[in-house]
């Protein structure tokens, strides 16, 4: 082929130019020759020959560059007569080109996602060796070290080169405006060494920088240097307050630095934990690690079980019962996301699909249309070649538009979707901020273009291998390759409605998932609930006394405001995104096993339950006088009363925290509250009166006549009241808390987005099923106005046409339900209160996709049955 | 309407001469339309060659490498079916333009 050879002469141009060379060359000598056989000089044969030649580099040039001018001009030419066909038929263009753009679009800006989340590697050292350690309970495999546990678990470990603890820390600081509040993290000195992070001014955390008799040091983030410090040089030196300690700056971290687990901090400390060792049960660390070079996770994993497992025998009352867990630190931070990314790219994915076959099946009915123009232009002498390479070039420009409009629309749905991610969730999605258009997503943009290019090629040029081409003129243009080509038109439409099916399927079972989910039984009324935190600090507040005093206050005043009905006082609220705040306990007068038991442990005002609308099951609430001078006692949950104490009553009983601690008497069982994530289990939990447990830093929660939004405002005036030195934050009602919960967010995004591509997998399945079918109708007017003629009824021929129409939906649909069936139980985790295989959900989705699509066929089929018989026969 | 230019009139030239004379090279070319023309055609040597590559491409004419006369390695173009072709139509439409010309010449 010309072409082909055309482009190789570009390519390999050393071997073309080498000849070229030798031609001259011998062109040169010849004439040389000549003139010398004329009786020349050498010199004057040699001079002759070159002026009559002219210079031979530019020759050689001139002659090389035929291959580029002949290649681009017919390049050129091949471009301009395809753009040329598409803008003749611009509704068919443009069809084309939105729907590829979709399909891209939707793939592109999911696939950015799944690609920030899931595939860039940490921007660490050695990212892949980096792993988090928790502690395995009975409860969950992922829990905090105690400050001693970390200590022999950095000790005692031989696999890994390094163990650094790291823990979230809430900061009071001074500042020009009173005091803040300020997120932190605290960690151990080797942290930012383990993750390969220097700061970018001032010095790292020094070995021993970590002990608890050490001085105060802190490292700043980018962030909080340029808002709290505007950004100056001098600010390694400084002190700042943080929670009454002073710290000296040492140091300012990169800004690309994040660290998603701790969220957005502004102050990174080292660690100060007492090394008491009563302290073993304070639970309260997690942990990185660095893998020696050639450990294998499971090895880590045996060998710091093996640790733990020790640890547990020697320490049974802190430690019985718990183990280690280590996990990749990439699931560590984005664990959660990749399922429903997985999903989601499942979802843009199919929608790539339907939109290809919609695609192809308008491209084999456009071929189809042209079978004649084909048909002359192969008997004028165009090479089968030479249509193929049209094809290709038409279908290069389609797929290039559709590419790049494609691209351009992911790159506004990208900035679109982050921008409908709330600021403080993004906050946690640190790896997010690098979401764009970078290497790996241009390389899938671009095989996705490839692909579609080939597909766009392939579809017509199979249409046009399949009818002869010489043979192109057919009697009357009507084919029996016609009704070839109606049943690949057919099987290409079942392809469809099976795949929006599935998709459907699935939006209808997350959204199921997430009604479900927003009303799921949290074991309390949510509505009317104002909620707002307060941190009160320094020397007003250290002792338990006065934060009860302040507790008692802050209710007494709250509970004076015009529509509060009533106030409670908790240490953590419920529906909280982790399932955590636990603590071993056993149970007094049981022997077995001491530890290795545990429940969510809370600490609540007497009037929590009450304003909560907890349900009592047995006994009794807390009293407003059980305080530390009284016996201590607790209010379990139903899952601690079933697990503990199945068959049994469990009033009246005794646990304890450890053998040190004085037994606290079961007062009371309330019904299961959701202490943790709405689609979590219900563990076990127990609730302590307050005043035997208190700290300054507690919630309060109103109970509210008029809706609770109206009193977050008054609430906070309250406070400030009381104390201006108080802090207050997180004022919000329980309802949008339970609302803007992760679980709730990530089912809620993912149910939305599914949806989406659900909705426009309908649109364009029940097109593509109008397409084909106005198709077969327009091919067969001539049948049909025939059968009229002979007596049909024009009800018959409608009723024809529908029940072709009805067996394509009812083959789609059916495929389309086992194949959702599957995909459902795929993604079951994401599922939430419904089975993968919920018939009302398929029914409704059987009846939507049936009534849609008749009604896309039931418009053709009144064309065909409105068929006038002498205009369809004498249309030939 | 065929192309006709300059460069139209020396494809002319070429594929006319190869169709005489047989298997030639570029030299041979240039000699031959010089001694043809009565030393009246001049060919720019080197613009010859752009034009063999050119009509090479186009399968007008075919190239390989054999030794001349005088034991002299040299590229000789030879005509192809397809050439013979153009060659009839070059002519046809270079008739054309003569007569063309002729006739605006003549016309007083």
């Amino acid at each position: 082929m010309l072409l082909i050879r055309r482009m190789m002469n570009l390519f390999s141009r050393s071997r073309i130019e080498r000849e070229i060379d030798a031609e001259l060359k011998s062109h040169i000598e010849m004439r040389i020759e000549d003139n010398l056989a004329e009786g020349m000089r050498l010199e004057d044969a040699r001079r002759d020959a070159r002026l009559r030649f002219g210079n031979p580099v530019a020759v050689k040039e001139r002659v090389t560059g035929v291959d580029a001018a002949l290649l681009l001009d017919s390049i050129w030419s091949d471009i301009r007569y395809a753009l040329h066909q598409l803008t003749q038929n611009p509704g068919f263009s443009s069809a084309v080109i939105a729907v590829l753009a979709l399909g891209i679009c939707a793939s592109v800006s999911i696939f950015a996602f799944v690609d920030a989340a899931l595939i860039k590697p940490l921007p660490y050292k050695n990212p892949k060796q980096l792993v988090g350690l928790f502690e395995s309970t009975p409860l969950g495999s992922r829990f905090h070290l105690s400050y001693l546990d970390y200590l022999d678990w950095k000790r005692m470990n031989t696999v890994f080169s390094s163990v650094e603890a790291y823990d979230y820390d809430s900061f009071t600081l001074n500042s020009a405006t009173g005091l803040v509040h300020a997120d932190g993290v605290t960690v151990s000195s080797g942290f930012f060494r383990t993750l390969g992070v220097t700061p970018i001014l001032g010095r790292d955390f020094r070995a021993g920088e970590d002990s608890s008799g050490a001085a105060g040091v802190v490292l700043l983030s980018y962030a909080a240097w340029q808002s709290r410090y505007g950004g100056r040089q001098d600010v390694v030196g400084k002190t700042v307050t943080l929670n009454g300690t002073s710290n000296v700056i040492v140091g300012v971290l990169p800004q690309w630095f994040h660290f998603a687990p701790v969220g957005p901090a502004d102050f990174w400390t080292a660690l100060r934990e007492s090394t008491d060792p009563n302290g073993r049960g304070e639970h309260g660390l997690f942990a990185i690690a660095q893998l020696k070079d050639g450990v294998s996770l499971g090895t880590a994993a045996a060998d710091i079980n093996s640790v733990a497992q020790q640890l547990a025998k020697q320490y049974p009352d802190a430690d019985g019962g718990r183990g280690a867990t280590v996990l990749p630190l990439t699931q560590v931070i984005v664990g959660n996301l990749r399922p429903i990314l997985l999903l989601l790219l499942s979802g843009a994915a199919l929608l790539l699909l339907i939109a290809c076959v919609n695609v192809s099946s308008l491209l084999l009915v456009r071929t189809e249309s042209r079978q004649r123009e084909l048909a002359v232009r192969g008997a004028l002498g165009a090479s089968y070649a030479r249509l193929i390479r049209q094809f290709a070039t038409e279908a290069l420009t389609l797929a290039g538009t559709g590419s790049i409009l494609g691209v351009s629309a992911a790159y506004g749905a990208m900035r679109l979707l982050t921008r409908l991610i709330p600021a403080e969730k993004l906050a946690y999605m640190p790896y997010l901020r690098d979401l764009g258009l970078d290497i790996h997503v241009a390389i899938f943009a671009g095989v996705l273009g490839c692909a579609s290019w080939l597909l766009f090629s392939i579809t017509p040029i199979a249409r046009l291998s399949m009818a002869n081409l010489r043979n192109g003129f057919p009697e009357g243009g009507r084919t029996t390759s016609g009704s070839v080509w109606r049943r690949l038109g057919s099987s290409l439409v079942v392809l469809e409605l099976c795949t929006a099916t599935v998709l459907l399927v699935g939006a209808g079972l997350l959204g199921q998932s997430f009604y479900r989910l927003l009303h799921t039984d949290v074991g309390f009324q949510p509505d009317h609930l104002a909620i707002l935190r307060l941190s009160a600090s320094g020397k007003a507040y250290a002792k338990d006394e006065q934060a009860v005093a302040l507790a008692a206050q802050v209710v007494r005043e709250v509970k004076s405001l015009p529509g509060v009905q009533s106030v409670a006082i908790a240490r953590s609220l419920p529906v909280a995104d982790v399932n955590g705040g636990n603590s071993g306990f056993e149970i007094v007068g049981r022997p077995g096993p001491s530890g290795g038991r545990e429940a969510n442990t809370r600490q609540v005002s007497a009037d929590y339950f009450s304003t909560l609308k907890a349900r009592l099951l047995r006994g009794r609430f807390f009293t407003a006088d059980e305080g530390a001078s009284k016996p201590l006692v607790t209010v379990i949950n139903q899952s601690f009363a079933r697990k503990y104490f199945a068959g049994e009553d469990p009033l009246g009983k005794q646990i304890r925290f450890d053998a040190s601690q004085p037994p606290i008497e079961i007062v009371g069982v309330v019904d299961n509250m959701k202490e943790g994530p709405l689609d979590s289990d219900l563990p076990p939990a127990l609730y302590t009166p307050f005043a035997q447990g208190p700290d300054p830093r507690f919630v309060v929660i109103a109970r509210t006549a008029p809706t609770p939004q109206t009193l977050l405002k008054t609430m906070e005036g309250t406070i400030r009241r009381i104390d201006p030195q108080i802090l207050t934050s997180g004022a919000e009602t329980m309802v949008d808390r339970i609302n803007l919960s992760q679980s709730a967010y990530l089912h809620s995004a993912s149910a939305w987005l599914v949806g989406g591509f659900a909705a426009i997998a309908l649109v364009l399945g029940v097109v593509g099923l109008y397409g084909v079918v106005a198709y077969s109708v327009s091919q067969r007017t001539r049948e049909i106005g025939v059968r009229i003629a002979l007596g049909a009824q024009r009800s018959t021929v409608c009723a024809l046409i529908l029940r072709e129409a009805g067996l394509l939906v009812l083959i789609g649909v059916a495929a389309g339900l086992g194949g959702s069936v599957a995909g459902a139980i795929l993604m079951r985790n994401l599922l939430f209160d419904i089975q993968p295989w919920d018939a009302s959900t398929l029914s409704a989705v059987a009846a939507v996709l049936a009534f849609t699509a008749l009604l896309a066929s039931y418009f053709p089929a009144r064309r065909a049955a409105s068929v006038n018989p002498v205009d369809a026969l004498r249309a030939e | 309407m065929a192309r006709n230019d300059l460069q139209g009139s020396l494809d002319l030239l070429v594929l006319k001469t190869l169709s005489q004379v047989g298997p030639l090279h570029g030299y041979g070319i240039v000699v031959h339309i010089q001694r043809a023309s009565d030393e009246l055609l001049n060919v720019e040597e080197g613009s010859l060659y752009p034009a063999l590559h050119r009509m090479e491409l186009h399968k007008w004419i075919r190239s390989e490498w054999t030794l001349t006369e005088t034991g002299r390695k040299a590229k000789f173009y030879k005509l192809t079916a397809v050439g013979l072709k153009q060659l009839e139509e070059a002519e046809k439409s270079f008739e054309q333009l003569v007569k063309g010309i002729r006739a605006i010449l003549r016309y007083a």
